[in-house]
């Protein structure tokens, strides 16, 4: 018999030992940087290894650690594109920006608008962008730290997202995350190894188990009898009668003993207990369509029940693609690279160890396909990592494996967390904060707990998207309104003022707007965590991927309207363009030099 | 290029300060070196990506191929992608040096 419950204090310990370890080391690397006077010179001296893994120590967040597995689990091996994706986007970031982007001299996206352009009305605009997509970021990292939690010890979901939300808020208060490249290359190896040796464990565990197939034609059903905790209500639909025994409320009446779940929608409320008798078909929540393992193991074969699978694929994989580079805490890690040169070089690195991440995360989905498809009758896919270690492994191997997981998926939320709050609180105080507290300590402060507050009210909301897929939401915004920016303005000249604030306010309406649709609208026609949008037909799949009609539509805007005011191309344009395109060791005039921030 | 044109003795980084015709042009070809072999780059790796889903849906039978008990779609999109993106990143940093190299070679000239 198993059930959802592990012993709480392994993973109570780990959460600590993780908290105290970062702010320990935030701790140590701020009296370091101050007797280097000013971190920027100490970071010079880092190579692209640091910066790189620094920069996937930031990257590699919720959706990756715990997400994209559960996705797996629902969905299938059409979820294999998203690290693709995660992965590729460097590339396009590589082979367009990442030098020219060092060279400007640019902290974060506003400093390139203002130094490209000349104008604080595109640097406000894109200020707020920053913010926006910060929010709709860190957003997911709050949900997934409460949902973890939730998972390893039973407390209240607020709970989690709390304790990161405080400690990002000491760390990025105090400063210590801002000036450790060294604290976030550290977090990444530490993902690495959480996510990559109980892989090699759990497949032992699989190997003497007789190595089952995930994708055994066989509709999902539950190995052993296993006693599901239904946290919130939920509407599922059964496909073939259940034998269960139940202690809650089901369709409204008040059950305690055994029952038949029969075929057709049924209601359990939340706070209610199912126990599956062993080889029972999975009842599952409303809006997934349980696949079979065939289905699920075969490409687009629209496992899961998303209609249009190949339109949202090729429309995830434009945002994922052109929306790495508009992410306002990457984008500021590559400040810290002493030259263009050196920018790519990371952005390089950075390819190779992301895709050492990511080929460890389908197996977590596999073997939740084996030992934890009970996890469709609540839609809580995205345990699935944190769960795997109890269902597969016998004490005391069960527990390690276990603080180790929990222990990564901290590791994610804290430093992602962190380098979202810092961008977004730098943008708040430097230029939408007014007054006294502009650009100020006070400011920054302010500034910092704005932007850990917004997103964690949201996450007690009940928005019940999955983690990849917020994530994902972001990557179309960013995809939207900066990649358009950021690629016309380095290699366009004729990239003009009022084009630019006119692509960012087309692009980044349409698409924040498809993106609150998908959330707030669209979730209500859905029960489940595991399904954006599913709000049906051609439209709902239009919403919920816009990527694929809104960045060619930012790009057109932006070129259109800078053609028909050709005559306002910033005149500094032809030196700008020597600033982000010559190396740097020729001795040639760049304009202008901005001072470090 | 009009050497004919130009007094002796001008580096062509003067021309790139002063702006001149001649410096615009050393500019562009540098631009257009760059983008091109960038677009180019980004080009091949998405025709390759793109045509997995529809290599798949042509022929269903390749899906059902395994190797190593790990069928051909997995094994494709979970491991050998990361590889080929990262050969194509290093050829792509390699060249970019080198065309900044040649750059730097031809304005620092007398």
């Amino acid at each position: 018999m198993v059930s959802t419950d592990t012993a709480a204090w392994p993973a109570v310990l780990s959460v600590i030992l993780v908290a105290v370890a970062t702010l320990g080391v935030g701790a140590v690397g701020l009296r370091l940087s101050r007797t280097t006077s000013d971190f920027y010179v100490a970071s010079r001296m880092i190579g692209p290894r640091w910066n790189a893994s620094a920069i996937c120590g930031e990257y590699l967040s919720a959706a990756s650690f715990l997400g994209v597995a559960g996705l797996v689990l629902t969905f299938g091996v059409d979820i294999l594109w998203y690290p693709v994706g995660y992965t590729a986007g460097y590339l396009v970031l590589l082979a367009l920006v990442a030098a020219p982007l060092r060279r400007s001299g640019a902290y974060t996206l506003p400093d390139f608008a203002e130094i490209r352009l000349a104008s604080r009305t595109v640097r406000r605009l894109a200020s707020m962008l920053v913010v926006g997509i910060g929010w709709l970021y860190l957003l997911p990292q709050f949900q997934g730290a409460g949902l973890a939690l939730r998972t390893v010890t039973g407390a209240p979901r607020w709970v989690g997202a709390l304790v990161v939300g405080v400690v990002v808020m000491l760390n990025v208060v105090a400063g210590g995350m801002r000036s450790v490249t060294f604290v976030q290359a550290f977090q990444f190896w530490l993902k690495l190894t959480a996510i990559a040796v109980p892989v090699l464990i759990l497949a032992v565990a699989w190997q003497s188990d007789g190595a089952p197939d995930p994708s055994r034609p066989q509709p999902p059903t539950v190995r052993e009898t296993t006693t599901v905790r239904v946290p919130d209500t939920v509407r599922l639909r059964v496909d073939e009668a259940v034998p269960v025994t139940m202690r809650g409320t089901l369709d409204g009446v008040r059950v305690d003993g055994p029952v038949v779940l029969g075929a057709g929608r049924r209601v359990v409320e939340g706070g209610s207990e199912v126990t599956l008798p062993a080889g029972s078909v999975v009842p599952h929540v409303e809006s997934v369509r349980a696949a079979d393992g065939a289905t699920w193991s075969q490409p687009l074969a629209g496992a899961g029940g998303r209609d249009h699978p190949t339109y949202r694929l090729y429309s995830l994989l434009l945002a994922l693609f052109f929306g790495t580079m508009g992410l306002p805490h990457v984008l500021v890690r590559f400040y810290t690279n002493p030259d263009g040169r050196a920018a790519r070089r990371t952005t390089l690195v950075v390819i190779g160890l992301l895709g050492a991440f990511y080929v460890f995360t389908p197996f977590y989905g596999a073997m939740g396909r084996i030992y934890a498809l009970d996890l469709l009758l609540t839609g809580r896919t995205d345990a699935v990592v944190l769960l795997l270690p109890s269902r597969m492994l016998p004490e005391p191997w069960a527990t390690g494996v276990s603080m180790l997981l929990v222990a990564g998926a901290f590791a994610a939320f804290l430093s992602t967390s962190s380098g979202l709050t810092v961008s977004v609180a730098g943008v708040l105080s430097q230029d939408l904060l007014r007054g006294r507290l502009r650009s100020t300590v006070r400011g920054f402060r302010l500034g910092a707990v704005l932007a850990v507050a917004v997103p964690i009210v949201l996450s007690f909301a009940t928005l019940r998207t999955s983690l990849a897929d917020t994530v994902g939401l972001a990557f179309a915004v960013a995809a939207s309104t900066f990649c358009p920016l950021l690629v016309l303005g380095i290699w366009w000249r004729g990239l003009t003022k009022a084009g630019a604030v006119a692509g960012l306010v087309v692009g980044g309406s349409l698409a924040s707007g498809a993106v609150l649709w998908t959330i707030v609208v669209g979730a209500r026609f859905t029960d489940a965590a595991t399904s954006v949008g599913s709000s049906p037909g051609l439209l709902g799949a239009l919403l919920a991927q816009p990527a694929a009609w809104t960045v060619p539509t930012a790009f057109a805007v932006m070129v259109g309207v800078s053609l028909l005011t050709r005559r306002t191309v910033p005149k500094s344009v032809g030196r700008t363009m020597v600033r982000l395109h010559t190396p740097e060791r020729l001795v040639l005039d760049r304009g202008p030099a901005r001072r470090d921030p | 290029m009009a050497a004919a044109t130009r007094p002796p003795n001008r580096p062509p980084t003067r021309e790139i300060d002063e702006q001149t015709d001649i410096g615009e042009v050393y500019m562009r070809s540098l631009l257009r070196a760059q983008l091109r072999r960038g677009l180019t780059v980004l080009a091949v790796v998405a025709v390759f990506l793109a045509a997995l889903p529809v290599l798949f849906t042509v022929e269903p039978r390749l899906a059902t191929v395994r190797i190593l008990t790990v069928p051909l779609p997995w094994l494709l999109l979970g491991v050998t992608v990361y590889p080929l993106l990262l050969a194509a990143s290093w050829w792509l940093v390699r060249a970019a040096e080198r065309t900044e190299r040649d750059f730097a070679e031809l304005v620092e000239r007398d």
